[in-house]
C-alpha cells in the first residue's frame, strides 16, 4: 500500500497536463473569436475570454479540492449527487431561463447554471456504484432494468427542455455497459440501426429492403448446413430491420422536430441551403477549410473574428482553431483528445476496484462522444448537435463539470492502492 | 482482470477509427479541397473600384474642350437610418415625398447595411446646404464624383458624350465595365474610350458577415491606384469652331476645316447643334429625348453622316480626271450655247451663254457645257465601251475618297454614294448605255452623295497637288504627341501635279472674279468652287468649298448651308470669314458682313404649313369655294399640322422622270 503522504506522486499527471494543454488552446482560442482589434484587453471580465479565464481558475481550484477530498465520499455520496441534478433538472423546467429556445439554464447572479452538465458526472457515478454492486451478469434484463433506468430518467428530463443534444451523450455510455458485460448485439444492432436509417432516408424503402433481402438470403444459404442458430438469427434480425425501415419514416416524420430533420437533411446532402438552414455548418466549413494546412495565423483568422461563424466561441470553437492553426492545428487538437481519452481508458483498466474501471470508461465516453459529436459537427459529418467541445469550448458549467469529471476520476485513480 | 476484459481493444479500435475518421474529413476540407479558401475569400473580400478621372480634351492650342467637374451624389445606408424630419429632408434635397419613400425602399431592399445612391447628382449648392445638416441625418452622406463638363459648349457632335453602359455594351466588353458605369456613347468619347477611361483601381476591403468595411486586406497589398485616362489633343482650332457655330446659327449645314499638310480638322461643325452639357446630369434623359425627337436633328452628325450630290464643286474632280485622262488639257477650249445636247433629244442647261472657255474658264464660270462635253468624252471616247469608260471614270473619283469612307476617328462615318456601272446597267436593263444616261454625274449632281468631310478632304487634295492624310481629330495622346500611325500616310489620288495647276488658278479666279468675289479676301488669295446643288426636296443647298492661301496652303474648307439657295450666297462666305479668323486671327470685313450670316435664320420655314396649304390652294381650284369652307378644310386643317405626308408634287415628278427617261431610252449616244 502507498503511503497516504506521497499523494500528488500517485496523480496521474500526464492526463493533468492533457487537461491543461487542453484548457490553454481553449482559452486562446476563445480570445481570438471574441478579438476585437478596437478593444485590446487581456482580461476583461465583460467578455467571454475574461469570464472564461475565471471558469479556468475556478475548474482548477475545484480540481485541486477534489483531489484533497477522501476518494470514498463519491462512493458514498453518488447517490445524493444524482438526487441533486435530478432536482436541478426538475427546477430548470420550472424556473430555468428560456435561451433560444432551450429552457436549460438557471440564473445565479450574472452566470448561469446548466444542470444537464452536471448530470453527467452525477448520474455516472451512480451508473458505476450500481454495476460495481451487481453480482449477476449485466446481460441479464432484471440486471441492466435499474442501470437503464438510472440513465434515462435525467435524459428524458433533458429532452424535455429540449436539449436532444446533450440527451444523446447519455448513448455513448453503451460502450461502458458493453465493457461491463453488456451483449456485443446492442453495439451491432446500434451500428445497424444507423446505417438503415441512413439508407432509408437516402434511397427508398424497397430498395434497402432488397438489398438486406439479398445479403440475408446468402447468409442463410451459406450457413443453412453448418449452423442454425446463424439462420434464426439472421431472419429475426430480418424482420426486424423490416419493422425498423418502416417505423423510421414515422420517426423522421413525427419524433423529430423541423430543424432536426433539416439538418439530417442538409447532412445527407437531400437539400442545399447554404444561406438558411445549412449557413452554420457552410460558414463552418469554410472557415475551417481557408485555414490550409498551416493557418492564417493566430488572431488572423478573418472567418472568425468578422462573426462569419456563428456560436463560434462555444460549439463552433473549433472553427477558430481551423481557421487560424489549419491542419497543424487541428490534428493537433484531435491527437490530444485521442491520447487524454486512450490515457483514460488505460487508467480506467488498471483499477482494483470495479466502481473506479466503471467511472473511468464512463468519463472516457462522454469526452469522447462530446468531442466526436461536436468536431464532426464542424465539418459536416455529423448533424448539428449543439454540445460544446470538453475544455474548450467557451461556458462555465461545461467546462467545470467536465473538469469535475475528470478529477474525480483522476482522484479514484490516485487511490487505487486503497479501498473502496 | 474480469472475464470482459478483452473487450477494452473493441473499445479503444472503435474510437481510434471514428477519430482517424475525422482527422481524414478534415485533412480533405482544409489541405486537399481549395474550394473553402475561394469562400472565405468571398465572404471577407469586397473589390472596391476607384474610378480614374477620365481623360480631358483640349482643342490644338490647348483649351480645354472638355472638362470633369465635380458632383455631389448622396448615399444612404438604409440599416444606420434613425428616425428625422423627412419632410425637412426633401425640401433640403428638392424631392418630393413619395419620390423619397419610395426610393428609401428600394435602397432598403438592395442592402440594409450596403451603400447606395440616393439622389444622384446633387447640385454643389445643394450639397454644400446638405452637408451642414447631415449630422442630423445619421446613414446618410454625400459622396464625391465627377462628370463631364463643356465650358464653352461647342463640338458636341464633334466630342459626342457619355452614358451608363448597356447590357449589349457589357457583353461586348467581355464584362470589363460594370452596370453603372460610364461608357463614350458617340463622337471622341466612344471612338477613344480605351485611352479616356484610364485604368481603374482596385481597393481590396474586409468586411464582417454584416458587411461593414473592416480594414484593408493585407495592407493593401494587392491593391492597385487607378490611372487617369490620357489627355486627347484634339485638332480643333476653338476660335473657328467657336465663330463656325455662331455662323451657322439658324441654319442647317455643316463646316469640316482641314489641315491639308497634316489631314488635321480644325473645325467640325454640324447645325443645328446642341449644348452638350444638356448631356449631363439630372435631365439627361428628358434632354436626349427631345433632342431625338427634334424636327431639324441635333444628333445627326451632318459632317460625317449627311450625304448631298455635290453640285458644282464636282466639276473640279471633273477637270482633274480629264486632264489625267488626257481628255482635255488646260488650253481645250469648248463653246457654250447656254447648254449641253447629248442623245436625241437630250439637254443639260447651262448658266449663261458662255461662248468659247478654256478649262481655267470652265472652272471659274461654273460652266455646265463643258463639263457635261468634258464627261461625255471620258466615258463614251475612252476607246473603250462607254460602261467600262464610266468604270475608269468612277476609279480614279473614288481615289479622291468619294463613295467610300475616309476612316476618320469617329464612330457612324457614311461613305456616301458613287454609283457604279452596275446600277445603271440595272436600271436600264442593258449594258448599251453612255454618258447620256448619267450625265448630271458631270456637274455634280444626280446619283452622287458626298458629305461634307469629304467635300473638305478634296479640298485639301487640290491643296496638295495629289495627296492627302486621312482626316482625323486627335492630333495627339497625353504628352506622348503619338496618333495613329495611319494618320502619317500620304494617299495619293493618282492625278500628276501639274495637272492641279489649272484647276487652281481656275479656283483662285472663282473667288478673285467669278462667282464667289463676294467672298473675296484682301491679302489672301483664297482658291474657291461654289455650288449650287438641286434639292427635289427644296431650296438649293448652298455649298462652298476652297483652300486657303494658294502658295502653302494652311487650311482647307467645305461649307454646306441646307436650303439656301446659291453656294456664293450663304457658304462662301462663311468659308471665307472662318479663312479669315483662322489665319489672322481677326476680321477685316465691315460688321455688317458678318451680322449678316450670323442673324440669318435659314431654317425651313414650318415646311409642313407651307406644302399643305399650296396642296389644298390646287384642291381650291378644283373644287367649288362653298364646298370647301363646310367639308374639306374643317378635315384637311388637323393634317396640316401633324406631319407634310400630303403627297402632292410627287406624281409629276415622277411623270416628268419618265418622259425624260423615255426621251434618253432609244440612242444610246456614241
Amino acid at each position: 500500500m502507498i503511503n497516504q503522504r506521497s499523494f500528488f506522486f500517485n496523480v496521474d499527471w500526464l492526463s493533468i497536463l492533457l487537461f491543461l494543454f487542453l484548457i490553454t488552446i481553449g482559452w486562446f482560442s476563445i480570445y481570438a473569436a471574441v478579438y476585437d482589434e478596437n478593444a485590446v484587453y487581456i482580461i476583461d471580465f465583460s467578455s467571454n475570454s475574461g469570464k472564461q479565464l475565471l471558469f479556468i481558475m475556478v475548474s482548477i481550484m475545484l480540481g485541486v479540492v477534489i483531489l484533497l477530498l477522501d476518494s470514498k465520499f463519491f462512493y458514498v455520496l453518488s447517490p445524493v449527487f444524482y438526487g441533486l441534478t435530478i432536482m436541478l433538472l426538475v427546477a430548470v423546467l420550472l424556473i430555468g431561463r428560456n435561451v433560444g429556445g432551450n429552457q436549460a439554464w438557471i440564473p445565479i447572479g450574472s452566470f448561469r447554471l446548466q444542470p444537464s452538465e452536471f448530470a453527467k458526472w452525477a448520474s455516472s457515478l451512480l451508473l458505476a456504484r450500481y454495476i460495481s454492486s451487481l453480482t449477476g451478469k449485466l446481460n441479464d434484463f432484471s440486471n441492466a432494468l435499474p442501470a437503464i433506468v438510472i440513465l434515462i430518467f435525467p435524459m428524458l428530463l433533458i429532452m424535455l427542455q429540449p436539449d436532444t443534444g446533450s440527451a444523446l451523450v447519455f448513448l455513448a455510455l453503451v460502450f461502458t455497459l458493453y465493457r461491463e458485460g453488456l451483449s456485443p448485439y446492442f453495439l451491432v444492432a446500434g451500428f445497424m440501426m444507423i446505417i438503415l436509417f441512413v439508407c432509408t432516408l437516402l434511397f427508398t424503402k424497397l430498395v434497402v429492403i432488397i438489398v438486406i433481402s439479398f445479403v440475408s438470403a446468402f447468409i442463410i444459404y451459406y450457413f443453412y448446413k453448418k449452423n442454425k442458430r446463424i439462420v434464426a438469427t439472421t431472419i429475426a434480425t430480418f424482420i426486424l430491420s423490416v419493422v425498423f425501415i418502416f417505423s423510421v419514416d414515422f420517426v423522421y416524420n413525427n419524433v423529430l422536430q423541423a430543424h432536426q430533420k433539416s439538418r439530417i437533411d442538409l447532412l445527407l446532402g437531400l437539400i442545399n441551403d447554404p444561406k438558411g438552414a445549412g449557413y452554420n455548418v457552410n460558414q463552418s466549413k469554410i472557415a475551417i477549410g481557408s485555414g490550409g494546412l498551416l493557418g492564417r495565423g493566430y488572431l488572423q483568422g478573418t472567418q472568425t473574428k468578422f462573426n462569419f461563424v456563428p456560436e463560434q466561441s462555444t460549439d463552433f470553437i473549433f472553427c477558430t482553431i481551423g481557421e487560424e492553426w489549419g491542419f497543424a492545428g487541428t490534428s493537433t487538437v484531435i491527437s490530444l483528445y485521442l491520447f487524454l481519452i486512450l490515457r483514460l481508458i488505460f487508467i480506467a483498466e488498471r483499477q482494483r476496484s470495479s466502481f473506479s474501471r466503471i467511472y473511468g470508461y464512463t468519463v472516457a465516453c462522454i469526452i469522447f462522444c462530446h468531442f466526436f459529436i461536436n468536431i464532426g459537427m464542424t465539418i459536416g459529418l455529423v448533424p448539428v448537435i449543439g454540445i460544446p467541445l470538453p475544455f474548450i469550448s467557451y461556458g462555465g458549467s461545461s467546462l467545470i463539470s467536465f473538469t469535475i469529471l475528470l478529477f474525480i476520476l483522476l482522484k479514484l485513480d490516485a487511490n487505487r492502492m486503497g479501498i473502496i | 482482470m474480469d472475464s470482459f476484459f478483452n473487450r477494452k481493444y473493441v473499445i479503444q479500435t472503435i474510437f481510434i477509427v471514428i477519430t482517424l475518421t475525422l482527422l481524414i474529413r478534415i485533412f480533405y476540407i482544409q489541405v486537399i479541397d481549395k474550394q473553402y479558401l475561394l469562400s472565405a475569400n468571398n465572404n471577407v473580400l469586397r473589390r472596391l473600384i476607384i474610378y480614374p478621372a477620365r481623360g480631358i480634351i483640349l482643342d490644338r492650342n490647348l483649351k480645354v474642350l472638355v472638362q470633369n467637374e465635380p458632383v455631389y451624389d448622396l448615399m444612404v445606408i438604409p440599416g444606420q437610418v434613425a428616425a428625422f424630419d423627412t419632410l425637412a429632408f426633401c425640401n433640403l434635397i428638392g424631392i418630393q415625398k413619395n419620390i423619397f419613400d419610395s426610393q428609401f425602399v428600394r435602397s432598403k431592399k438592395y442592402s440594409l447595411y450596403r451603400a447606395s445612391v440616393f439622389e444622384k447628382q446633387l447640385s454643389a449648392k445643394t450639397a454644400a446646404a446638405l452637408q451642414e445638416r447631415l449630422f442630423e441625418y445619421p446613414g446618410f452622406y454625400v459622396q464625391n464624383r465627377s462628370v463631364r463638363y463643356y465650358p464653352d459648349s461647342i463640338a458636341a457632335q464633334f466630342l459626342g458624350y457619355i452614358g451608363e453602359v448597356n447590357d449589349k455594351e457589357i457583353e461586348k466588353s467581355g464584362s470589363f465595365y460594370n452596370k453603372g458605369d460610364y461608357i463614350g456613347k458617340s463622337g471622341i468619347e466612344k471612338s477613344y474610350e480605351d485611352l479616356l477611361r484610364g485604368q481603374r483601381g482596385v481597393r481590396n476591403i474586409m468586411v464582417d458577415v454584416h458587411n461593414r468595411e473592416k480594414g484593408s486586406f493585407f495592407e493593401g497589398k494587392y491593391d492597385t491606384l487607378a490611372v487617369s485616362g490620357d489627355n486627347l489633343i484634339s485638332s480643333l482650332d476653338k476660335r473657328i469652331q467657336q465663330f463656325g457655330e455662331q455662323l451657322m446659327n439658324n441654319k442647317i449645314g455643316s463646316i469640316v476645316a482641314i489641315e491639308p499638310e497634316t489631314g488635321e480638322i480644325l473645325a467640325f461643325v454640324s447645325s443645328p447643334s446642341y449644348n452638350p452639357n444638356m448631356m449631363v446630369g439630372r435631365q439627361r434623359g428628358n434632354n436626349y429625348m427631345k433632342l431625338l425627337n427634334e424636327g431639324t436633328k441635333p444628333m445627326f452628325i451632318r459632317p460625317t453622316q449627311a450625304e448631298y450630290p455635290p453640285g458644282s464643286i464636282f466639276k473640279v474632280i471633273n477637270a482633274l480626271v480629264a486632264q489625267q485622262f488626257k481628255t482635255v488639257d488646260y488650253n481645250t477650249v469648248c463653246s457654250c450655247p447656254g447648254g449641253y445636247r447629248y442623245g436625241y433629244r437630250g439637254f443639260m442647261k447651262c448658266t449663261h451663254v458662255h461662248g468659247s472657255l478654256n478649262l481655267i474658264g470652265a472652272i471659274q464660270e461654273s460652266c455646265n457645257t463643258y463639263f457635261g462635253y468634258t464627261y461625255a468624252k471620258m466615258v463614251d471616247k475612252s476607246g473603250l465601251r462607254p460602261i467600262n469608260g464610266y468604270r475608269k471614270w468612277r476609279e480614279a473619283v473614288s481615289k479622291f475618297g468619294i463613295g467610300s469612307k475616309l476612316n476618320i476617328d469617329l464612330p457612324a462615318e457614311r461613305k456616301g454614294l458613287l454609283p457604279t456601272a452596275e446600277l445603271y446597267t440595272k436600271r436600264w436593263k442593258s449594258e448599251k448605255w453612255g454618258s447620256g444616261f448619267n450625265i448630271s454625274l458631270s456637274i455634280g449632281q444626280g446619283e452622287l452623295g458626298i458629305t461634307p468631310l469629304q467635300m473638305a478632304n478634296v479640298a485639301a487634295i487640290i491643296a496638295n497637288k495629289g495627296y492627302y492624310y486621312k482626316p482625323h481629330l486627335i492630333k495627339a495622346i497625353g504628352n506622348k504627341k503619338i496618333i495613329r500611325p495611319e494618320f502619317t500616310q500620304k494617299n495619293y489620288v493618282g492625278i500628276d501635279t501639274q495637272y492641279f495647276s489649272p484647276v487652281i488658278e481656275g479656283m483662285s479666279r472663282v473667288v478673285k472674279q467669278g462667282t464667289a468675289y463676294y467672298s473675296k479676301i484682301n491679302d489672301i488669295e483664297i482658291c474657291g468652287k461654289t455650288g449650287t446643288v438641286q434639292n427635289p426636296h427644296g431650296a438649293n443647298h448652298s455649298v462652298f468649298f476652297a483652300f486657303a492661301p494658294r502658295i502653302n496652303p494652311k487650311i482647307a474648307i467645305a461649307v454646306v448651308v441646307e436650303n439656301a439657295g446659291y453656294g456664293a450666297t450663304w457658304s462662301a462666305p462663311i468659308a471665307s470669314l472662318l479663312i479669315e479668323k483662322y489665319l489672322r486671327d481677326s476680321i477685316t470685313r465691315p460688321k455688317y458682313y458678318t451680322d449678316r450670316l450670323l442673324n440669318a435664320n435659314l431654317l425651313p420655314k414650318k415646311p409642313a404649313l407651307k406644302i399643305s396649304l399650296t396642296a389644298i390652294d390646287s384642291i381650291n381650284k378644283k373644287i367649288k369655294a362653298d364646298s370647301i369652307k363646310k367639308n374639306i378644310l374643317p378635315k384637311l386643317k388637323p393634317k396640316l399640322n401633324d406631319t407634310l405626308k400630303i403627297k402632292i408634287p410627287k406624281p409629276s415628278i415622277k411623270k416628268l422622270k419618265d418622259t425624260l427617261y423615255e426621251t434618253l431610252k432609244p440612242k444610246p449616244s456614241r
